[in-house]
């Protein structure tokens, strides 16, 4: 076993992918310098620039061109370079790639890895910090899925490019440098969520690097004799109900906590199908960002942020604010 | 036109598809307004039938073409067939698309038919895209993207043939010039001219008449055999004009008053090829003869269809996704 970086591992997953299968390419702005992160360092010089395409800033020809590529047989991995700039290629993706083949009646196939590195990285500022699984989430047709750590990031990109339908691939960008343990031969199903950590008192459940920051507060938690137990979802379509309705079951206690706007985010989907199944002792809370914008000033972007403290202290209430 | 080589059989072909695809709209019009057995919209391409006619006779089986929400004619010139294509338009089981489609979505994947689209101007980038899977997969196949003059005004217009243009690849975009976007004049919403566009892209264009199906299929037959030999995108204008409205309900009082009748008068591509083909000395009845043929046909593909029943209830769910599929889980 290796360790190593949350962008090496997926770049790893890449290049095992191409050298399988010559039909795998990767399509996107600078990949031939490596990508703006760093995570396609290297490839360009094993691959070739025309399986490590460079590509003209424009985010909808990437997306579209893509897409065509998948339709004439081969199995493109789309670099969008940040989540919020995929939203230039809404249609392509919504769309187009989505719902091909449904409208063609199961003609076709899109099998894509859209990679959209997202969410929040010191003063990026209100276009470049966003988090926008839920919207995809409520996409058919698409698979959606939040890696947050190396190991998963090797696997699910693995599973991703394996997979015939169009998965969109958010990679959390303030983890890039995360180094972690890759077991190269541990596979990843989506819609399996990881246990993070078990506990009886009170479910955690999130996403992305949201999931760390609730291993980082379960540590807090149990210091101050709460056990928390934390579920990574990975995926978020399809996600893990039976892995949270068997730990709420377990806990009584649900906290559902994502980077994400609050308002209208995947932690309303996940606490109201939880609520719709399963009792609970105390009434089921999310936690995510105001319904405000990604300011530059640290003190500003702060007031969007969740973090771990704050992640103890909303289960830390629910302890205590239990119904007698 | 100088007749003394014109190739009468390739005429009578070419007349035969076209008097298709206007049957097949015909028909699909008199279903939609006699019978309400169409369900949605559909988009008539009644004047425009040389551009497709013209330009898919050049292709081969396995060479790609996308078209747009305007595509009945590019789906039956590409090799589709007629009591699919009907289906699909009624919505019933059997149809291209199992019915799901409609005319707005209409693809044949067996002929290399990617897609109609109900966006426009979003075939554009798919259709580079199909291009460049077949120089990464090194075939020897072209794709065509057909597209409305309207559609140049949109983004992917620009991304698309610049994309082409950067990577190298085997397409020819075909500019359906009918002058009109829905009810504007198109040129009253475009700065410059689309060809200059496609021009200072780096395109080699040419701009054809694009209702003179004998001269743009040999047109054609030279793009499309330069585009294979040498992998390089070209852009073609085919200025043509749609004789009926934007849909088949579409009025089209937009219109300066006469002008469509004078356009049909003199443009219609089926009345300008049945004309030579008279100089040449081929009867009327045997022109009649074709018409009626292909007016039969587009009956029996609408008698099948009419018969045809809606696609199982369960199917409504299937072909979404593998992962994930509504199928085993919508909630
Ligand atoms: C993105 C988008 N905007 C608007 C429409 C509505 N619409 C459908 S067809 C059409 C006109 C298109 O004109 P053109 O590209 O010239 O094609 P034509 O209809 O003349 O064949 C419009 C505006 C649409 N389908 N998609
Ligand atoms: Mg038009």
């Amino acid at each position: 076993m290796a360790v190593m970086s949350y962008a090496d591992a997926a770049k790893l997953a890449v290049a095992e992918a191409m050298r399988d299968d010559p039909t795998v390419w990767c399509v996107g702005e600078d990949l031939g310098r490596g990508g703006v992160f760093k995570q396609y360092t290297g490839l360009v010089e094993e691959f070739g620039p025309q399986r490590i395409s460079d590509a003209p800033i424009s985010e909808a020809a990437i997306m579209g061109a893509a897409f065509g590529a998948a339709m004439a047989g081969t199995r493109p991995i789309v670099e969008m370079r940040f989540a919020d700039f995929a939203l230039c290629a809404t249609d392509e993706l919504v769309n187009q790639i989505a719902k091909a083949r449904f409208m063609f009646g199961g003609q076709s196939r899109a099998p894509m890895v859209i990679r959209k590195p997202m969410g929040m990285w010191r003063s990026s500022a209100a276009q470049h910090s966003q988090s926008l699984e839920s919207w995809y989430a409520h996409i058919p047709g698409l698979v959606v899925c939040c890696p947050a750590t190396p190991q998963d990031n090797y696997s699910m990109m693995k599973a991703a490019i394996a997979c015939d339908d169009p998965v969109v691939y958010l990679e959390h960008k303030n983890i890039w440098a995360h180094e972690g343990e890759v077991d190269t031969t541990k596979a990843v199903e989506f819609g399996k969520a990881a246990l993070r950590r078990s506990g009886q008192h009170v479910t955690l459940v999130s996403w992305s690097h949201t999931a760390n920051l609730c291993v980082e507060a379960a540590d807090t938690l149990a210091r101050q004799g709460v056990e928390a137990e934390v579920i990574d979802l990975r995926s978020l379509w399809p996600w893990d109900k039976a892995a949270v309705f068997d730990s709420v079951r377990k806990t009584g206690r649900l906290l559902v906590a994502h980077e994400a706007v609050s308002v209208a985010g995947f932690g309303a989907e996940v606490v109201a199908t939880v609520a719709q199944n399963i009792p609970m002792k105390t009434l089921p809370k999310r936690l995510g960002s105001p319904r405000g914008l990604i300011a530059y000033a640290p003190n500003l972007e702060d007031q969007m942020r969740v973090t771990a403290p704050m992640i103890a202290k909303a289960a830390q209430d629910m302890m205590e604010n239990e119904p007698a | 036109m100088n007749l003394s080589n014109f190739d009468q059989d390739a005429g009578l072909r070419r007349l035969h598809m076209m008097e298709r695809i206007r049957a097949f709209e015909e028909t699909a019009r008199r279903a939609a307004i006699d019978e309400e057995l169409v369900l949605g919209a559909i988009h008539l391409s009644i004047g425009q039938e040389a551009v497709a006619t013209g330009i898919i006779e050049n292709l081969r089986r396995d060479d790609y073409i996308l078209s747009t929400h305007r595509g009945h004619g590019h789906t039956l010139a590409k090799g589709a067939q007629a009591d699919a294509m009907m289906k699909e338009l009624l919505g019933r089981e059997g149809g291209c698309c199992g019915g799901k489609g409609g005319s707005m979505h209409i693809a044949d994947f067996g002929v290399r038919m990617l897609g109609a689209n109900g966006v426009v101007g979003a075939n554009i980038t798919i259709a580079a895209g199909a291009a460049h899977g077949i120089k990464l997969l090194g075939g020897d196949q072209i794709v065509v993207c057909f597209f409305g003059d309207g559609a140049s005004n949109r983004g992917p217009f620009l991304e698309g043939v610049n994309w082409a243009g950067v990577f190298q690849l085997p397409i020819l975009f075909v500019c359906e010039d009918n002058q009109y976007s829905a009810s504007t004049l198109t040129s009253d919403m475009t700065s410059g001219n689309i060809a200059d566009r496609a021009r200072a892209l780096g395109l080699r264009t040419t701009e054809a008449d694009g209702n003179d199906v004998t001269a743009l299929a040999a047109t054609a037959a030279e793009i499309t055999a330069r585009i294979r030999e040498t992998g390089t995108p070209e852009f073609l204008m085919a200025k043509t004009y749609r004789i009926s409205g934007h849909t088949y309900f579409d009025p089209a009082t937009y219109r300066p008053e006469g002008e469509a009748e004078r356009m049909k008068a003199t443009t219609c591509p089926i009345a300008r090829l049945r004309e030579t083909l008279s100089e040449t000395g081929v009867s009327t009845d045997e022109l009649d003869g074709l018409a009626q043929e292909a007016r039969a046909e587009m009956d029996r593909a609408l008698d099948a269809a009419r018969d045809a029943p809606w696609p199982a209830d369960e199917t409504a769910f299937a072909d979404v996704q593998d992962i994930g599929s509504p199928l085993q889980e919508a909630f």
